[in-house]
């Protein structure tokens, strides 16, 4: 199957990209690894007139610690961030989530910034990112802004992202060690995308009471959802095996998650509350 | 509205191509139309179902979610450039040694991709096997034998290299 006809450019520079962008407008958009935009565009769901693909422009893909936060530029690949050591070593709930995403082919090509530009409610990288508080970096021809996770997924496929700009770094800040981070993922049995998610990120202190806690569900709602209850019922607590389970157990609440033919509202907020205590249980053995 | 076809060069089995290729022309009609190569299959519409799988500068990837344009200036390897004459690939032997095969339809993909697993990961256990064939689907062999191949292969490809 052939995607509708399309001019393509390889820019050798954001300036050359952002050029692009202003001359083309809506009828643009961006190229990453392709692996959301080019099967949709095979199915014809979405036709540009131009694509500006990014693969020459240097400084965007690659994995740095800058101070207390890791910079993972757009373009690096989940099969990068899945097995870069600094990534294992620091952010293992990251690595983890970028080894399950679809299949090792997909992973080889697929790169974070598509991911969290596309924002699909589906997917993996935006729940752990969010769990992770990370922050994305929005660049364009004015200047460049950062804009936290919490802020930047506002529905289905929606983000803070304006036409103009281009996705080219995301910033995690890096936790005390030991990274007590983690992800536990319902797939779907056909496509392999998320059914329900669930991340966690786990700040403990010497005495072994939680200083602060992220919980956050995927594929409940149209962007990743923080479960503050859960959050509000690990922090300041020792994290028993109560502790984690009552805690999961608010997970659900205030989740009004869209029933489709796999699963029914009810069945995805039983498997809320299963994977968040999964995921808060693993993130706690992190030691 | 017509858009102009551009000049690509890839290195494909080892041979310089050079074509002018329309933007949206696939990687894997590129290969199997432009250059005859058609040992490259494809099996979906939906990027799911991995019989397209070469090699692009050494990672396994799907040929038909990557544009002819994205490949150039790569380094391509297909089915057709495993063998080293009529010595095969010992995941080709593989296949046939352990019955890994029946129509055959997804076997050129699911060499591509235990390839490239045996070069990151030269002693794969079963879990590890599988969770890399997960973007390869068979209708037909109910995956036991390809596992088996494919662990075959790695105690073939280890052999080889303690011999050598
Ligand atoms: C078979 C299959 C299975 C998959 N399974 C999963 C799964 O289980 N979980 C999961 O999370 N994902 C899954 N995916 C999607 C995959 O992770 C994609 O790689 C990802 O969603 C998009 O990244 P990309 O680099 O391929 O982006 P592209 O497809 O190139 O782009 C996607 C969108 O983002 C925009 N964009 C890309 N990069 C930027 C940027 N830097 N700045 C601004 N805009 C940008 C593009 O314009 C486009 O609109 C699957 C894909 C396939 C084909
Ligand atoms: S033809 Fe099915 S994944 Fe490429
Ligand atoms: S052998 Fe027939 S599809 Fe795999």
């Amino acid at each position: 199957m052939h995607p509708a006809s399309f001019g393509y450019h390889a820019p050798r520079s954001l300036v050359e990209a952002f050029g692009l962008l202003r001359e083309h407008g809506e009828d643009a958009k961006v190229l990453a690894g392709g692996h959301s935009l080019l099967p949709a565009m095979k199915l014809r769901l979405t036709q540009p007139e131009v694509l500006v693909d990014l693969r020459h422009v240097s400084g965007l893909s690659g994995i740095r610690v800058d101070g207390d936060t890791l910079v993972i530029g757009a373009l690096t690949t989940h099969t990068e961030v899945s097995t870069a050591e600094a990534v294992r070593r620091s952010l293992p709930g990251l690595a983890d989530t970028a080894s399950v995403i679809g299949d090792l082919q997909v992973r080889n090509r697929g790169t974070m910034g598509g991911s969290v530009a596309h924002a699909d409610p589906a997917a993996d990288l935006p729940v752990t990112l969010t769990a992770l508080d990370a922050s994305f970096v929005l660049t364009s021809s004015e200047g460049e802004r950062t804009v936290a996770a919490d802020e930047f997924f506002v529905d289905f496929f929606t983000t803070a992202l304006e036409p103009h700009e281009i996705l080219t770094a995301i910033r995690i800040p890096l936790p005390p060690s030991p990274a007590r981070t983690s992800y536990a993922k319902l797939p779907h049995p056909a496509s392999g995308y998320v059914v329900v998610s669930a991340a966690a990120a786990l700040s403990v202190d010497d005495a072994g009471a939680c200083t602060a806690a992220r919980v956050v569900l995927g594929g409940v709602a149209g962007t990743p959802h923080r479960a503050t209850a859960a959050e509000a019922a690990l922090t300041g607590q020792e994290l028993t095996p109560e502790v984690m389970t009552a805690a999961a157990a608010q997970a659900a609440d205030g989740i009004d998650p869209h029933a489709d033919s796999y699963a029914d509202e009810d069945y995805k907020r039983h498997m809320a509350v299963v994977y968040a205590r999964r995921a808060i249980e693993a993130a706690a053995a992190r030691a | 509205m017509e858009h102009p076809a551009l000049p690509i060069n890839v290195t494909v089995n080892g041979k310089a191509r050079a074509a002018e290729v329309e933007p949206r022309l696939l990687l894997v009609h590129f290969l199997r139309e432009n250059l005859g190569l058609t040992g490259t299959h494809v099996g979906c519409d939906t990027s799911q179902c991995g019989a397209c799988t070469v090699h692009v500068d050494g990672l396994a990837v799907k040929s038909c979610t990557m544009l002819a344009v994205q490949a150039d200036g790569a380094d391509v390897t297909t089915i057709e450039g495993m063998a080293e004459g009529t010595a095969l690939h010992p995941v080709q032997e593989a296949f046939q040694e352990q019955h890994g095969l029946q129509c055959g339809y997804c076997t050129p993909g699911m060499v591509m991709t235990a390839a490239h697993l045996l070069e990151t990961n030269p002693e794969p256990d079963d879990d590890a096997i599988k969770h890399a064939l997960e973007g390869n689907l068979c209708r037909c062999t109910g995956y036991i034998n390809i596992v088996k191949a494919i662990r075959w292969a790695a105690d073939q490809m280890r052999g080889q290299h303690a011999s050598s």
